[in-house]
């Protein structure tokens, strides 16, 4: 079982380099995140006003902030906040998108139309936007941005999650299913969600990427990480301030960890996406 | 006359969308957790002072009342005062409103002007230089955040090469704002032939504009390229080819039109991005339109001013939107039969 899977999961890697190349910086993300902390050479939060403001060097890589603040290091800690903010808020997003697309979908009728109706509503709404006032009405915390986040991606998987069990709520398979004594729920959860997945996994990694731009852009108007917290996107806002007088490490550096996230998670999301379903690789 | 009646119920079927647009707005403020009485009342208040504070904004009454109340403020397009800057929320938003759209729908002009060549051009010769440009632009434009393009703009167009104005609102201190007549300032200055203004405020517009665009390009330019290649597989485009017609034609004349319908249903999601987009670049460019008061708002929690912005932004973009769905039935008359 376990050499099959290897063997798959090299096949997957080795089919395409460009796939290949999305794993290695996903483990390097991955990496970040779990380890971030002991790998890297500064205290994140600790202040030395003499090195205030230095530019990229041997002693701090990515240079020093208007705190003294090792850049590298703050970027590195950083990773691992970001991709938790991103991760739950798809993960939640995930979990109840395809509860309710699915019901929608295999039910039909009323479920359907007001589940549909509320999907809508939310799309109704400049997302972004949507994700500001709901954080300003919860309050301006971390969990908050993390909601707001999952708010406003659960229509993509709730559309989709109901689109693929409709298509084959009446196939064959689940009619056997279905007569061989299986509820509506266990027939939904056991037999049709499992064909849904794969297309669902790749609206996930390519979701992921959107998510992080989401949450760092509120956090750079504001809204969920405070401060001293190192943070991508606060970190940009913060670097903002800089970039006038030509100080452009502050900002670049965080805003470049950001990019290559964004770019890890696309690649990977195209990469499934091409593995899973050829005919709409562009 | 069967057009007409088709508009009108398309505008019928946005109805329900308002009133959930409407609904979510009241919610946002009203129904989650925190007291609004006892923020309003300050933080000296005691609880009797509460009490009245509660009993002025009208919180004491029962949900679907205060709702009742909302809707009958929203007809008379009273917004609420704004606490931050004491002023309605409806003049603020009115007020600045022409800043952020000047903005937004200078960055789409731009946007469209480059990215729909560039998806042409990429679909007509797949495997050439343009073909991977267009890649290399989509693939960059997804991944970027739309406050660090701007930054980076700034940093290359001002602070190295010093050709762009400081990022610091829509017009230089020594220039006088034109005389209002749209709100725009680069028209209304082309208006009053005052086109030294013109210039100043089309300075300060280029980057900020120029950030928009390079964040609403990839989509753009992605469903460009992938409708043109459809339609240019396509049998008629073949038969065209074959009865001898110039290549420019029958891009034109037939490709083309085909080829529209989805960049435009892309043109309404990308429009809405670039209404969540506006407020960051607004905050980078110290640009004085909505998405700057919002941010003040958010910063001091000034709920009526946030409750008005996400409901000014949202009918803007049910207004697009049923703009555009009026357009598929002036581009492609086949849309109509099945509405």
């Amino acid at each position: 079982m376990t050499a099959e899977a290897l063997r798959h999961a090299r096949y997957v890697v080795t089919e395409n380099p460009v796939t290949l190349v999305a794993f290695t910086l996903f483990t390097l993300l991955v990496t970040a995140a779990l380890f971030g902390p002991l790998l890297v050479p500064y205290d994140p939060l600790a202040t030395n006003t003499l090195v205030a403001l230095q530019p990229p060097s041997w002693d701090h890589w990515f240079g020093t902030d208007h705190l003294g603040r090792d850049v590298f290091s703050r970027v590195v800690v950083a990773a691992r906040l970001d991709l938790a903010i991103a991760v739950s808020a798809v993960a939640l997003s995930f979990v109840v998108g395809s509860v309710i697309g699915s019901i929608a979908g295999y039910y039909g009728g009323w479920a359907d139309r007001i589940i549909s109706r509320l999907v809508d509503t939310v799309m109704a709404f400049p997302l972004f936007v949507l994700a500001m006032g709901i954080v300003a009405a919860m309050g301006n915390t971390v969990e908050n941005v993390v909601y707001a986040t999952a708010i406003i991606n659960l229509p993509f998987y709730a559309r989709m999650a109901r689109a693929e069990v409709n298509v084959r709520r009446n196939a064959g398979w689940v009619a056997a299913a279905r007569l061989s004594g299986n509820s509506g729920a266990r027939v939904l959860a056991c037999h049709l969600f499992p064909n849904v997945l794969p297309p669902m996994m790749v609206q996930v990694s390519l979701n992921l990427g959107w998510a992080i731009l989401n949450a760092a852009g509120l956090s750079f108007i504001g809204l969920g990480v405070t401060p001293p917290t190192p943070e991508w996107g606060i970190m940009v806002a913060e670097g903002a301030n800089y970039i006038v007088s030509g100080q452009w490490w502050l900002a670049l550096f965080p805003g470049l960890a950001l990019m290559l996230a964004v770019f890890t998670f696309n690649l990977m999301g195209d990469g499934l996406r091409d593995l899973i379903d050829p005919q709409r690789r562009t | 006359m069967a057009r007409l009646i088709m508009i009108l119920r398309r505008f019928g079927q946005a109805l329900p969308t308002l009133v959930g647009i409407i609904v979510v707005t009241f919610l946002l403020t009203r129904a989650l957790p925190g007291d609004p009485a006892a923020y309003f009342a300050g933080a000296a208040a005691d609880a009797e002072s509460i009490e009245e504070v509660r009993v002025m904004l009208g919180l004491d009454r029962s949900l679907p009342e205060q709702f009742w109340i909302y809707l009958g403020d929203l007809a008379q397009g009273d917004l609420g005062m704004s606490i931050s800057t004491g002023q309605p929320v409806l003049t603020e938003i009115l007020t600045r409103l022409p800043a952020s759209l000047e903005l937004t729908l200078t960055g789409l002009l731009i946007a469209v002007v480059i990215a729909l060549p560039l998806g042409i051009l990429a679909a007509t010769r797949p495997g050439s230089w343009v073909d991977h440009l267009c890649r290399l632009i989509v693939t960059a434009g997804v991944s970027l955040p739309i406050f660090f393009t701007g930054l980076f703009l700034v940093y290359i167009f001002y602070y190295l090469a010093g050709w762009a104005p400081s990022p610091l609102g829509r017009l230089d201190i020594f220039f006088l704002p034109p005389p209002h007549v749209t709100g725009f300032y680069t028209i209304d200055a082309l208006l009053a032939g005052d086109v030294e203004t013109f210039q100043a405020a089309l300075a300060q517009l280029a980057l900020p504009a120029l950030t928009l665009a390079i964040f609403a390009l990839a989509p753009l330019a992605r469903m460009t390229r992938a409708s043109m290649l459809q339609v240019l597989s396509s049998d008629f485009v073949r038969t065209a080819r074959a009865n001898g017609l110039p290549p420019g034609q029958v891009l034109s004349t037939y490709a083309f039109p085909n080829a529209l319908l989805p960049i435009l249903t892309t043109l309404g999601m990308v429009f809405s991005f670039l209404l969540g987009a506006n407020v960051l670049v607004e905050k980078v460019f110290a640009w004085p339109g909505i998405g700057s008061f919002a941010i003040e708002a958010l910063i001091v929690s000034d709920y009526a001013a946030v409750q008005g912005f996400v409901l000014a932004m949202a009918l803007l973009f049910v207004g697009l939107n049923l703009a555009i769905d009026i357009a598929y039935t002036v581009i492609d008359p086949r849309v109509s039969l099945d509405a």
